[in-house]
């Protein structure tokens, strides 16, 4: 972390140097001039001015600087605002997202919406409520916790404590690709498994053992991590004592680490939460509460997101509610993760 | 093999000469062994989770391709329901390749751009706060991204496509003709903006990582902020980063619901990529399962396993090269 | 000491949210009746009399077909409102993956816009203990051909010129073609964009069904429920169809009348008759009146005609059948499938249609669907 600043000092052995607001003058002109040439050609879009503006800076830049400062400065220029373009260029998307979203978003979003299910509603009318699929989400995201991290952590364990030879590398070979399995190829995985071999109809529990598949591998990763950090003279320590192996992996090894592997968890939930294509394909969306997710059909917030945006037939009512139920899933997502943000600090190994 | 015999162990009763091998591995108490037992046992389950996977997928696979009438590789045909049936999966390929190539060549470069800003440019603060918001952004959920792309992206685009149509629409490649903008090249733009944070932040790491003696070696021979970086940061980081963009174009391959919400899928390959058409593996799987019969459904499953066959390429070629990079890193040692 | 401490922490943070789950479980609820549209209410005390829950209870699961979602909500929201012990859930998943749920007897009746193939027949017997699945037909409703032009408020087109639209063989609306049929209207000169499904669809099929009906020259596609030409643009599902219609300029697609909200405007399509026909239910109703019964026994599936010569028939019309076992149901939810099955199949349920957009049964083939709905079990 600990980094010394990188900005160059002066030196009176330098050439002429283009004082410390040129690049600021620079972005100003060519903002000015991309509006200008948007307005004169009648452009209407703002991703064309922008367009403009940003070939405009980093061209004024380079000439400028390569009159006043000689090439190589004149590059470095470029580079610079090249790289500040980059900046902008990635922010704007990404602003508009949180922008859109918080905007859209508010408009239903209340006690109400909180608290009440689509019931009867139509998709096309207003009211209604995401309720039931705030409730399907927790549950099935809460069982698929349930299922991934002891399954996971002791994968990493046997891994990082216990792996040598073939079956660990094997299994760690898996667990790569595990990470990379498509979330609709885990969701067909599971639905010929459970609704279509072993018959049951769909449920909660089966999208939570599609999201497992999907969450594993990242327990399995950041746990992994984890315990690799873990000093070895504290497991030498304990095992010198004449503690059993396996309580000083669980007395000393592990919560040693806790605060690393719950970090990791709960980015790994974040993770699932948001995944709809699984949980579309089995858990079958209902606009009831269902709060037993053992049976029947339940609902959760990203397939809730997706129905209301695909059976909304262009009604604003239906977009307003996937507007709102969107927020509530990034402020649920953030949450989480600020949460593993704030354990990782409270407990990073030091 | 090894792992067979080991697992036969746990279950039974402990004997002498099993004794003597357990010792050696100084796994003597009976807690040691059900604890060993145990995370042994998670390992073989991820194994055969995974194995499973895999056959299922190859078993409908092959129960699709057998009554298959079409070459499934170039057939621009998709109706595994007809009798006889037929399909192909050249138009999903074309899609899947096109829309990631064209997310990766706009997410690479802006996101070693933010990645050198938030290390080298951006005032520490700052840096350390963007950095901060790009890591949460990461965990946005693709469905609001889709959202977001259906609903404000997608309006916006027009201007820029009328703007290519008139000045680059002589090349074919990007002539447009005046529909929405629901193209393969905004599935592109899409999805570069849903893996911009992730190639960002691991790039940012790595970058990081760069030895400061090297920038400093390179400061003190006078080199611009611009040479420190061409000379130090980017060689030292170049296999993270093209390691990053691996993670990044695995996530773009797959990615389902986004492309299913904004683009236009046509069955055929157009010349235009302002043009509807294309159609990605995933986001045909998401769109026809439904309404599929159990021919389609196979059929579907058989365009899933080449997904999953190209995202596990991808991936792999990945860990490759990071393992790569810990070996020959100075950073690591 | 600190280890223990952390645990102790741990442990309390597991149970806060624990008990936050548990608390937000107890707060829910499912009706939404205070906060609907206010005309819904009167609706709902007209027509709760001729609900009759007799001793239906539980939870209805059913899926199928889009088509007919609007109408199964607005009959949901009348029946629920009457038996408020019956909660019915309706999943538009389409309706293969309807029959498909039906068959291996997860649902209590499926919708489905075409009806049983005798391999589905087949299967459905495993579910139907002593009986096989039969197809219901409740819902009428004609497949509007939307567009979006402005200036243009009626456009006459006929099968021909349809088929060589969505075909991409006329690519603008002031093509001759279409000016020949519209001697009045201001087409201006703007290029057509064509949106059909991107996903299967029964809906897909009545209206391909329906071109190579009509203009068998003019489109040489196989009708079917995948979208076969190449060329246009696509879109999700009816709505999303609707969507991009009411978005996009110059946009011409096709989807239930019911979705054709808010100033879609529709096509009148040009048959033999003397006048173009309007996309209306009644004009629906009176091509649906003109099918046969060909199913055998309880089975009522209906043969379309896709080319009526008389005055006031409109051509593309599809009609979405329930589908149950006529014998052998589940004893659970058979009371309230009949008794749901009874009220939709009802004067006021089918009354109910034409407020959403959809055409209703004629008499003569409703009157059958009643008796064999009282005979379920």
């Amino acid at each position: 972390m600990s980094h010394a600043s990188l900005t160059p000092r002066r030196s009176s052995l330098r050439g002429a140097t283009l004082p410390k607001w040129f690049p600021w003058a620079v972005a100003a002109a060519s903002v000015a001039l991309g509006l200008a040439v948007s307005a004169a050609a009648g452009l209407q879009s703002s991703i064309q001015w922008a367009l403009i503006a940003a070939v405009c800076f980093v061209g004024g830049n380079y000439g400028v600087s390569a009159r006043v400062e000689g090439r190589r400065q004149a590059k470095d220029r470029v580079a610079t605002s090249l790289v500040w373009v980059a900046f902008l260029l990635a922010v704007i998307p990404l602003a508009s997202l949180i922008w859109e979203t918080l905007k859209r978003g508010v408009k239903v979003l209340d006690g109400y919406f909180l608290s009440h299910s689509m019931g009867v509603v139509s998709d096309t009318e207003p009211g209604g409520g995401i309720y039931h699929a705030l409730i399907g989400t927790l549950e099935q995201v809460g069982l698929a916790t349930l299922f991934s991290v002891p399954v996971g952590v002791l994968t990493a364990i046997y891994l990082v404590e216990y792996g040598r030879g073939r079956l660990a590398k094997a299994v760690t070979f898996f667990v790569d690709v595990m990470t990379g399995i498509p979330s609709i190829v885990a969701g067909l995985f599971i639905l010929s498994l459970w609704v279509l071999i072993l018959d049951m109809g769909p449920s909660g529990i089966a999208g939570s053992f599609a999201l497992s598949i999907l969450m594993i591998p990242v327990v399995v990763r950041s746990t992994e991590e984890m315990l690799k950090l873990v000093p070895n003279e504290l497991r030498e320590a304990s095992l010198a004592l004449g503690v059993p192996k396996w309580r000083t992996i669980l007395k000393v090894v592990l919560p040693t680490s806790l605060g690393g592997i719950t970090t990791g968890v709960m980015l790994a939930i974040a993770r699932i939460t948001g995944e709809t294509a699984p949980v579309l394909l089995l858990v079958w969306g209902t606009n009831f509460i269902n709060t037993n997710p053992l049976s029947g059909p339940q609902a959760s917030l990203p397939m809730y997101i997706y129905l209301q945006y695909a059976n909304s037939g262009g009604e604003g009512a239906a977009y307003d509610r996937a507007w709102a139920a969107a927020l509530t899933l990034i402020a649920f997502i953030m949450i989480l993760n600020l949460a593993a943000r704030a354990i990782a600090r409270w407990k990073a190994p030091r | 093999m090894d792992t067979t015999t080991a697992t036969h162990q746990q279950t039974e009763p402990p004997t002498p000469e099993a004794g003597a091998e357990r010792a050696a591995r100084g796994a003597t108490r009976p807690g040691d062994r059900i604890f060993l037992g145990l995370s042994r046992g998670s390992g073989i389950l991820v194994l055969i989770v995974m194995a499973a996977i895999a056959a299922f997928l190859t078993y409908r696979s092959v129960l699709a391709l057998s009554e298959n009438e079409a070459d499934f590789l170039t057939s621009f045909e998709w109706d595994p329901s007809g009798s006889p049936p037929r399909f192909g999966i050249a138009v999903l390929a074309f899609g899947t390749v096109v829309s990631s190539v064209i997310a990766m060549a706009i997410a690479v470069p802006v996101a070693v751009g933010i990645a050198l800003f938030i290390t080298h440019y951006a005032p520490r603060k700052l840096g350390g706060t963007i950095a901060y918001v790009i890591d949460l952004l990461a965990a946005v959920p693709s469905i609001v991204y889709g959202l977001w792309g259906a609903l404000a992206l997608v309006p916006h685009l027009n201007g820029l496509y009328g703007w290519l149509d008139d000045y680059f629409g002589w090349t074919g490649v990007l002539s447009w003709s005046g529909g929405p903008a629901r193209s393969l090249f905004t599935v592109g733009i899409l999805l570069a903006i849903m893996i911009l944070p992730i190639i960002t932040n691991v790039s940012r790491e790595v970058f990081r990582q760069v030895p400061r003696t090297h920038e400093e070696a390179a400061l003190a021979l006078g080199a611009t902020r611009w040479e420190v970086i061409r000379m130090a940061v980017l060689p030292f980081g170049r296999s993270g980063v093209i390691s990053a963009s691996m993670l990044g174009l695995g996530r773009a391959l797959g990615e389902t619901m986004a492309v299913a919400m904004v683009l236009s899928p046509v069955f055929d390959i157009r010349a235009s990529l302002l043009e509807p058409g294309g159609g990605t593996f995933a986001q045909n799987i998401a769109s026809k399962f439904n309404e599929a019969t159990v021919m389609g459904q196979d059929a579907l499953i058989a365009s899933g396993l080449v997904l999953f066959v190209i995202t596990l390429l991808v991936n792999g070629a990945a860990r490759l090269i990071i393992a790569r990079r810990k070996e020959y890193s100075g950073a690591n040692a | 000491m600190k280890l223990q401490r952390m645990n102790r922490r741990a442990l309390a943070l597991g149970a806060l949210a624990v008990s936050g789950a548990l608390a937000l479980t107890a707060c829910g609820s499912d009706d939404t009746g205070d906060k609907t549209a206010g005309g819904d209410s009167s609706a709902s005390a007209a027509a709760g009399g001729s609900v009759q829950c007799d001793d239906a209870k539980g939870r209805l699961q059913a899926s199928g077909s889009s088509a007919q979602k609007n109408a199964i909500d607005a009959w949901v929201k009348q029946y629920v409102a009457a038996c408020k012990d019956v909660q019915i859930n309706y999943n538009p998943t389409g309706s293969g993956a309807g029959i498909t749920a039906f068959t291996q007897g997860q649902t209590a009746f499926a919708g489905s816009d075409s009806a049983l193939k005798p391999e589905e027949v087949e299967a459905s017997k495993k579910v139907c203990t002593d009986g096989q699945g039969i197809d219901l037909p409740m819902v009428g409703g004609p497949i509007a051909v939307g567009f979006n032009v402005s200036g243009v408020d009626t456009l006459a087109l006929d099968a021909p010129t349809l088929a060589k639209i969505f075909d991409s063989r006329i690519t603008n609306w002031n093509d001759a073609a279409i000016a020949k049929l519209n001697p009045d209207a201001k087409l201006p000169d703007l290029k057509i964009q064509a949106f059909h499904r991107s996903d299967e669809s029964g809906t897909t099929d009545n209206f391909t069904k329906y071109l190579k009906a009509a203009a068998p020259k003019d489109w040489t596609y196989e009708p079917g429920k995948s979208w076969e030409a190449k060329g246009g643009q696509s879109a999700q599902g009816s709505s999303g169809l609707a969507q991009q219609v009411k978005q996009t300029p110059g946009s011409i697609s096709y989807f239930e009348l019911s979705y054709a909200k808010d100033g879609v405007k529709t096509v009148d399509i040009k048959t033999e008759a003397a006048e173009p026909v309007k996309a209306t239910v009644e004009n629906a109703t009176a091509a649906i009146g003109a099918a046969e019964v060909v199913g055998t026994g309880k089975d009522l599936a209906l043969k379309l005609d896709y080319t009526p010569s008389a005055d006031g028939a409109y051509p593309i019309v599809l009609v979405t059948y329930e589908i149950v076992c006529d014998k052998g149901n589940k004893a659970e939810t058979l009371p309230a499938t009949k008794s749901f099955l009874n009220y939709i199949a009802s004067e006021d349920g089918q009354g109910l249609l034409a407020e959403a957009g959809y055409a209703p049964m004629p008499q003569e083939i409703i009157t059958k669907v009643r008796e064999t709905v009282s005979g379920l079990s």
